[in-house]
């Protein structure tokens, strides 16, 4: 090391040094401000009614209120909700992924009449929102004595052009050799989907049931509609804004809810993180 | 008795005919090898007999049965695919007992044959493993004992070894050739490389434009080639082909003039395409006036391409010891007269009265 | 043995009946609906159920489309689009440049920003709800007068809305940004360095045009997504004052005509403005940005 240094070797040096620093801050300046409002919810959740009211509130509990997690689970029922959403998600999941797997794997292998046209015809069905059918939709569904059900909360959803699309892409990777050896081993269309096809696929697969999962989980809007007054197929999501209604006084415990109704979705996003992000940039990058 | 016979068979796509009334019969036990460039139809013929196209006119035939309208699964045919087609996400023993699963044969008994057919090739403790983790010749050989195991009446391979590198393709090459000898199956073999085609198969059709050229044992396509596109495209290089016109008891060309040898005086007087091997000239005394455009040292031997005035190209093989001339040089090339062929000039087609 | 007709015509059978049951739902569930919405346009109803609607024809259509509730919902729809699209890309673009870097504690960061594509309407809506609360919320501790609330004041609850709506946005638009900053040619922005590019320069004339295939895809989902944001407002806000607040935005519009007035006619008029919008909205942005979107290739 030189006595003394030469200015530009200085800066040279401090520059890269700085501006990893910047980096960093900057990072955690971006976690903090997505992370608060949850934070909150949770410091909140676990504070009494009168500390949350104290201004500003406390930013750690000091004297947490455990209790508001399972006064959300039974008195908010919030255990029941959970249990309503799990079963109308998986119903919903399972639906989305059997149905885009049938269609995927006939435009991605068969040759019939009208194969374009059909095809067409399910991308068409992206171009239109659920909530440009809500209107006869409830009708359909109330005529049908589905009201407050669960065919009637999962029935419109159990299938999905996006599936369609993105599992098309998926199956049209697979080599041509693949099915024709398949079909030389005596192997017909749908043993050949089964024991090749949907294997090769599966991250795809994984990544629709993934953002299946999350859309379904996370509906709002038909549920507020096809839910009745009891608690018989009441969503996490509509429970929610019940427990809001009904506990304004004890928003600890309302706070306590949404955690409740978040968490398994953390988890999946923890665990799931590729696939999420598969499915949610599938046309993005080319 | 698994012969495979085709009758007239065409394939067309609209106007296009692929493969153009073909009829050809491959022997019970032959290997019989699909050579052309590419383009030419014999993967096409290849893919019919396997059933995955349709034919569109005439009739194929796997031992006595006329297969026009028979699944492929049907057809008792294994398939080697040039990529080899397998599955990725199987392992090697679940690769080759695959086809054994559809046949309703006991867990016990496909796992014996599964493990038969790998240690015949030499896979016995690769089983584990799957593709990804093998190499091409490994891959390869997966391939192979996946046909093998079902025991076939015909064997159908499309340029199995295009994906492997040169030596190891030469190694292949020879373990095939004994895997079929000892097998004793009917194998159909297609492949662009003449030199696969020449040591591997008991005859050649050539194929050219969807239509057969010639069918014979290696050495008779040799040394009496059907028509001047099978001349030039077996040998490395091709037959060297000289426009010449007879005129009397000379052939003419506009390097010189040869006398008509014995073996061709059959020959029509007229416009004619003669035909000379690279090692049946020579660089000498007498004959052909040309000058010497490229000199190609090979080690063993050595091919000096030499330009007649005219325009055409001879390539004359010379041995090691022989003395090289420079480029540019003016020599005269000499032609065994016994070694001549001779094409219609319009046609191609060999001339009799030739050899 | 089956002849090759046969054949042809057994896959034919199979791939209809494979088709099926996803033809089937969306004839019952997206299709016919989204038609008979062109029929129920033309029926007014009472204003008690159970009494027949009348057929009134495009009379119906033309007081909807004329009326002053429906100009402020555009308006109220239009403005909180414009709140949250851009500010939820660039949002998302600012932490996807931050995080696209091989460093230590990268993947924690990553997973923190990509977390509230998770959240639900309702989650963020509670969540939100009590930070802006009157009573409870922390507006003093910003600085801000909580009185009256946020959340009933017609000026300030769309931008209120606006704000758990871009917060939500930020996790998918961190997703999409970062996808698209993976999926930028190496080689091209090593080149840009070699030939002397400095950080601006890099920036706006190389990684943003070559970045602006996922910009414009941005915008699109962007754009869809606010579209169909009504859940905050309806938990935070309610029917009753949507329309004092200024929130009214297309979407709640339709839910209440649904729900609360019961009024298929008038849901259906709207949900045929919002597909029309939706649709003309992507057809265009597909036509005039993408003339200007600037391809690696290019």
């Amino acid at each position: 090391m030189p006595a003394t240094e030469q200015p530009t070797d200085v800066v040279r040096r401090r520059r890269p040094r700085a501006r990893l620093v910047a980096r960093y801050l900057l990072l955690t300046l971006g976690a903090v401000i997505v992370l608060f409002p949850v934070y909150m919810a949770l410091v909140n959740s676990l504070l009494l009614p009168s500390q949350i009211a104290h201004q500003p509130p406390p930013l750690i509990p000091t004297n947490p209120q455990w209790h508001t997690y399972p006064d959300a689970w039974t008195g908010g029922h919030l255990g029941i909700y959970l249990r309503n959403s799990a079963v109308q998600t998986v119903i919903i999941v399972a639906g989305q992924l059997v149905t885009s797997i049938l269609a995927a794997f006939a435009f991605a292998f068969l040759e019939f009449p009208l194969k374009k046209t059909l095809f067409i015809v399910f991308l068409m069905t992206l171009m239109i929102p659920f909530e440009v059918t809500v209107a006869t939709n409830l009708t359909t569904v109330s005529s049908l004595g589905w009201f407050n059900s669960f065919p009637g909360l999962t029935l419109p959803f159990l299938a999905t052009g996006f599936g369609v699309f993105l599992l098309r892409q998926a199956f049209l990777q697979i080599p041509r050799d693949l099915k024709e050896a398949a079909q030389l081993d005596g192997y017909g269309h749908l043993r050949f989907l089964w024991a090749v096809a949907i294997p090769l696929a599966r991250p795809a697969i994984a990544a629709l049931g993934v953002f299946s999962f999350l859309g379904a989980w996370n509906q709002y809007l038909w549920p507020l509609l096809v839910t009745g007054n009891d608690n018989s197929v009441r969503t996490v999501q509509i429970g929610l804004k019940q427990l809001l209604n009904t506990q304004l006084d004890q928003l600890n415990v309302s706070l306590a809810g949404t955690i409740i109704a978040i968490a398994p979705l953390i988890v999946l996003l923890v665990v799931f993180q590729k696939q999420l992000v598969r499915s949610l940039t599938a046309g993005a990058v080319k | 008795m698994a012969r495979v016979h085709f009758a007239k068979v065409s394939k067309r796509y609209g106007d296009v005919a692929a493969v153009d009334d073909l009829t050809l019969e491959v022997a019970d036990g032959e290997l019989l090898v699909l050579l052309g460039p590419s383009g030419c139809g014999k993967t096409t013929a290849l893919r019919m007999v396997a059933g995955l196209e349709d034919v569109t006119e005439g009739s194929l035939t796997i031992g006595d049965d006329l297969v026009n309208d028979v699944d492929p699964k049907d057809r008792d045919v294994a398939m080697v695919f040039q990529s080899y087609a397998l599955y990725p996400h199987m392992s090697v023993a679940k690769n080759i007992e695959f086809p054994l699963r559809q046949r309703k044969i006991e867990t016990a008994e496909r796992k014996q044959r599964a493990l038969e057919a790998a240690t015949t090739l030499g896979l016995e403790d690769l089983m584990d493993r799957k593709p990804g983790q093998l190499s091409g010749g490994q891959r390869q050989r997966v391939a192979l004992a996946r046909a093998i195991v079902r025991d076939p009446r015909v064997f159908l391979m499309d340029e199995p070894l295009s994906n492997l590198d040169a030596k190891l393709r030469v190694q292949t090459r020879g373990d095939i050739v004994a895997l079929q000898r000892r097998l004793g199956t009917t194998t159909l073999y297609v492949t662009h490389d003449q030199v696969e085609a020449m040591t591997m198969g008991h005859r050649i059709a050539v194929m050219q434009g969807g239509r057969l050229q010639q069918v014979a044992a290696p050495q008779d396509l040799y040394e009496r080639p059907a028509n001047t596109f099978v001349a030039t495209f077996l040998g490395s290089p091709g037959m060297n082909l000289i426009p010449a016109s007879r005129q009397g008891d000379e052939l003419v060309t506009p390097s010189g003039s040869l006398a008509v040898p014995a073996e061709l005086s059959g020959i029509a007087p007229g416009e004619v395409t003669l035909g000379a091997r690279p090692e049946s000239l020579s660089l000498g005394t007498e004959g052909l006036r040309a000058t010497v455009s490229l000199v190609e040292m090979l080690g063993a031997e050595t091919q000096v391409h030499c330009k007649l005035e005219g325009g055409t190209t001879l390539v004359v093989r010379q041995g090691h010891d022989q003395v090289r001339p420079d480029l540019g040089h003016s020599v005269l090339v000499s032609v065994d007269p016994s070694s001549l062929h001779a094409f219609d000039a319009a046609t191609g087609d060999r001339i009799e009265g030739s050899q | 043995m089956r002849t090759r007709a046969t054949r042809r015509h057994k896959d034919w059978a199979l791939a209809y009946a494979l088709l099926l049951p996803g033809l089937v739902i969306f004839s019952i569930f997206t299709f016919w609906p989204f038609l008979q919405n062109f029929k129920l346009a033309l029926y007014q109803n009472p204003p008690y159920p159970g009494l027949p609607s009348t057929f009134v024809g495009l009379s119906q259509v033309g007081d909807v489309l004329s009326s002053v509730t429906f100009h402020q919902s555009l308006i109220s729809t239009l403005l909180f689009v414009v709140m949250v699209v851009p500010t939820g890309l660039l949002g998302g673009l600012v932490l996807a440049l931050a995080a696209h870097k091989a460093l230590k504690g990268m993947a924690i960061f990553q997973v923190i920003f990509s977390s509230t594509v998770v959240t639900s309407v309702a989650v963020a809506a509670v969540v939100f709800g009590t930070l802006m609360d009157p009573v409870v919320g922390l507006l003093p501790w910003l600085g801000l007068d909580p009185h009256p609330a946020i959340l009933s004041n017609p000026t300030w609850a769309l931008p209120a809305v606006a704000v758990i709506a871009i917060w939500q946005f930020l996790g998918l638009s961190f997703i999409i940004m970062t996808a698209g900053l993976q999926s930028l040619p190496e080689e091209v922005l090593e080149a840009a360095r070699l030939d002397g590019a400095r950080a601006p320069t890099m920036f706006f004339r190389v990684t943003i045009p070559l970045l602006s295939p996922t910009i414009f895809f941005g915008l699109v989902v962007g754009f869809i997504y606010a579209f169909q944001s009504f859940g905050q407002i309806d938990i935070l806000i309610g029917s009753q004052n949507a329309e004092f607040t200024h929130t009214n935005v297309l979407l709640f519009y339709i839910y209440r005509a649904l729900s609360v007035q019961n009024d298929p006619g008038l849901a259906a008029v709207l949900s045929i403005v919002l597909f029309a919008i939706l649709l003309s909205v992507t057809l265009l942005q597909f036509r005039f940005l993408e003339r200007r979107v600037h391809y690696a290739g290019n």
